[in-house]
């Protein structure tokens, strides 16, 4: 009865952490918003709003694979050359074949994606690399691959077909289409994450792999498995990234996974695993994309943006553990008592 | 008692077997160099080969000491970045040139010390997420001072750091550089006391603590000297191309780890030693000079050194576990 009372508890103040955290995400962006539209009015115009939703859409995808990666206590710097080589893919095969249908190429980049991504899975899971090596390589591998296929040439906006290109102008109801596919995303995978046995395995896996092991999760599946998703979900946001810049280049998103870790980081996903929400990626992605899309706005030069990322990433990964330490000793305190 | 014996014999075989199967490789490629081009088997010809880009030596060494404590560094390529950056904007400010060059160690060492502080002072934050994030700064800040720009028009004498020679001889100057800070290296981690706490905290952090390791302190002293090699590197490799960039040395953290664990360093921790870092640095300069032979584009080098590395770290591991399973069932029987 009292250890149930106490767990109770412990859920409770865990919830209310983290929907202090969020909120306070929530708020920043609010505030940062204003500032930010005193400097440049254009700022706070609906249309500059779906320009940052537009722009966000890769991220946002890219965020949930790397967050489920994170969780396990990973981390997976491969995305942004699984994203180029997807996109470089799907570039040279609708230069190809213009009839394509967009659909299809959607399908097709997540499933080139989840190809790239298992390999990477199998040489953690299987061959026990440290997967920040692991995935170094492999971001340098599928980089160099990238550049052998397409011979260092460039795909250009007028060798895609207007059907191509469609997935990112196309609108539905006032909105790009683009902002459907990340909400589709968002809501398969706060299914997965949430409701079903091998979501929450994988927060097992994360918390304590032994523990896990022990009580029978397979952990070397669900490894492979976090590294295929986020695989596949490159993949996925290489051909959205290639129809919304209408070109695939070799160097496409190079640098870009400082971008995605700062967005999970900021959603407070924690480095050292089993922490992680869907909501909470969802608006880190949010004011990354805000902040990205600022900077031109109040003139600061685009040269900043990589030395802020970092930064963002430094200072967001110190509060996640404050909120952590702090949760822990409060937690502490009322056992004693 | 028996089993600690039969590990540590393990470990002194796995490091014997392992740093001649880098001699036989190495005499392999030579063998192989030599019949791609006339010109490698001479003295200059070897000399030249090795002293080439041999400024990722300077940074090898200490990634060794990272990896051996069981941490990682992938912002030292970030670091020479904004070493060789600032060296460059100090010398064109009106500062000597030796004084620049202390403006690249310092800097180094500086952003190394950065490193060091958060990792050791902060519980939880790991060495992946700082020097991550650290990699995103230090290069940010160089592109924020030089933008899309680049520095040059050094005094003549500075390009005699990479590319003279020792006086009379024919022997490059930093390969005298390079074998005397490896000869400090090996000493530091395989003569003192020092060295071997710093293999205690890579097998067994928590007991290396308890067993009265400085553990922080170490930690803080191996990621400041990784920081300042990085900038013994930069004024080397600023001085070879003969100007800065904020650009210049993009991938050489995964070719510096790689060259560290081809040479026998676990990136798990506690393994290793600077003789085989050594070698596999030869190797890997040897392999490079081969594929530069037949026309190999950087692109496809930075494919097969990720195939190397990822395959070294790997099939020890997969081959481990199936003797590891072998022995244990006939433990069994």
């Amino acid at each position: 009865m009292m250890q149930k009372s106490t767990q109770l508890e412990k859920k409770v103040l865990s919830l209310r952490l983290r929907g202090f955290r969020e909120l306070g995400i929530i708020v920043f962006i609010i505030v940062i918003s204003v500032l930010i539209g005193i400097r440049n009015p254009r700022f706070l115009t609906w249309s500059n709003f779906h320009d940052i939703l537009i722009d966000t859409a890769a991220l946002s995808v890219l965020s949930v694979g790397m967050m489920l990666v994170l969780v396990t206590g990973g981390i997976d710097l491969s995305m942004e050359s699984v994203l180029a080589l997807t996109g470089m893919v799907a570039g040279m095969m609708v230069k190809q074949n213009p009839q394509l249908s967009p659909f299809f190429m959607l399908i097709l980049g997540l499933l080139l994606g989840g190809l790239l991504g298992s390999i990477t899975g199998l040489i953690v899971a299987q061959g026990r690399v440290v997967p920040i090596i692991a995935t170094l390589s492999m971001m340098y591998i599928y980089r160099g691959i990238t550049f052998i296929i397409s011979g260092g040439k460039w795909i250009n906006a007028y060798e895609m077909p207007d059907s191509f290109k469609a997935i990112a102008t196309g609108r539905w109801l006032g909105l790009s289409k683009l902002i459907y596919i990340v909400l589709a995303v968002y809501l398969v995978f706060y299914y997965f994450v949430n409701h079903t046995h091998t979501g929450r395995e994988i927060y097992a896996v994360g918390s304590n792999k032994e523990a896990a092991r022990i009580i029978g999760i397979n952990t070397q599946f669900i490894t492979w498995l976090v590294y295929a998703i986020s695989g596949a979900l490159s993949g996925l946001a290489g051909v959205m990234w290639v129809a919304r810049y209408a070109s695939a280049q070799n160097d496409t998103a190079s640098g870009f996974v400082m971008t995605i870790v700062a967005a999970c980081v900021l959603g407070g996903v924690s480095i050292t695993g089993g922490v992680g929400t869907i909501s909470g990626i969802l608006l880190g992605s949010i004011t990354v994309g805000i902040i990205n899309n600022a900077l031109p706005m109040i003139r600061v030069s685009p040269f900043w943006k990589m030395a802020l990322q970092g930064l963002i990433i430094l200072v967001a990964a110190i509060v996640n553990i404050a909120i952590a330490r702090n949760m822990e000793k409060s937690q502490l305190k009322r056992r004693v008592v | 008692m028996k089993r600690q014996n039969s590990l540590s014999d393990r470990r002194a075989n796995i490091t014997f077997k392992w740093e001649w199967l880098l001699v036989i490789l190495i005499i392999g490629i030579s063998i192989v160099n030599g019949r791609l081009s006339s010109h490698f088997w001479s003295y200059t010809g070897i000399m030249d080969a090795l002293s080439v880009f041999l400024e990722k030596g300077f940074m090898v060494l200490p990634m060794a000491l990272v990896l051996i404590i069981g941490d990682i560094d992938i912002s030292v390529a970030s670091i020479v970045a904004l070493s060789s950056v600032l060296m460059a904007m100090s010398y064109k400010a009106g500062l000597s040139m030796v004084v620049a060059i202390l403006v690249a160690l310092a800097t180094g060492a500086g952003c190394g010390y950065f490193n060091g502080l958060l990792i050791s002072r902060i519980p939880g934050l790991s060495a992946i997420i700082v020097t991550l994030a650290g990699s995103s700064i230090y290069r940010g800040i160089a592109y924020i001072l030089l933008g899309d720009q680049a520095i040059g028009g050094f005094p003549s004498w500075y390009s005699y750091l990479a590319w003279g020679y020792i006086g009379g001889t024919h022997i490059p100057f930093i390969i005298v550089m390079f074998v005397g800070c490896a000869i400090v290296y090996g000493l530091l981690l395989h003569r003192t006391a020092w060295g071997r706490k710093v293999y205690a905290m890579g097998i067994n952090p928590v007991a290396a603590r308890f067993s009265g390791v400085p553990v922080a302190k170490i930690k803080q002293i191996i990621f400041t000297l990784n920081g300042l090699m990085a900038g013994v590197a930069a004024v080397f490799l600023t001085s070879k191309l003969g100007s800065s960039r904020p650009n210049i040395a993009t991938g050489y953290e995964l070719e510096v780890i790689a060259i560290a664990v081809l040479g026998g360093v676990s990136p798990s921790g506690g393994k290793g030693g600077i003789l085989g870092v050594c070698l596999s640095l030869i190797l890997m300069r040897l392999l490079r000079y081969g594929m530069g032979l037949i026309n190999v584009p950087g692109q496809v080098m930075m494919v097969i050194i990720g195939i190397v590395l990822v395959g070294v770290v790997m099939l020890p591991n997969i081959f481990g576990a199936r003797r590891g399973r072998k022995r244990r069932l006939k433990e069994a029987q």
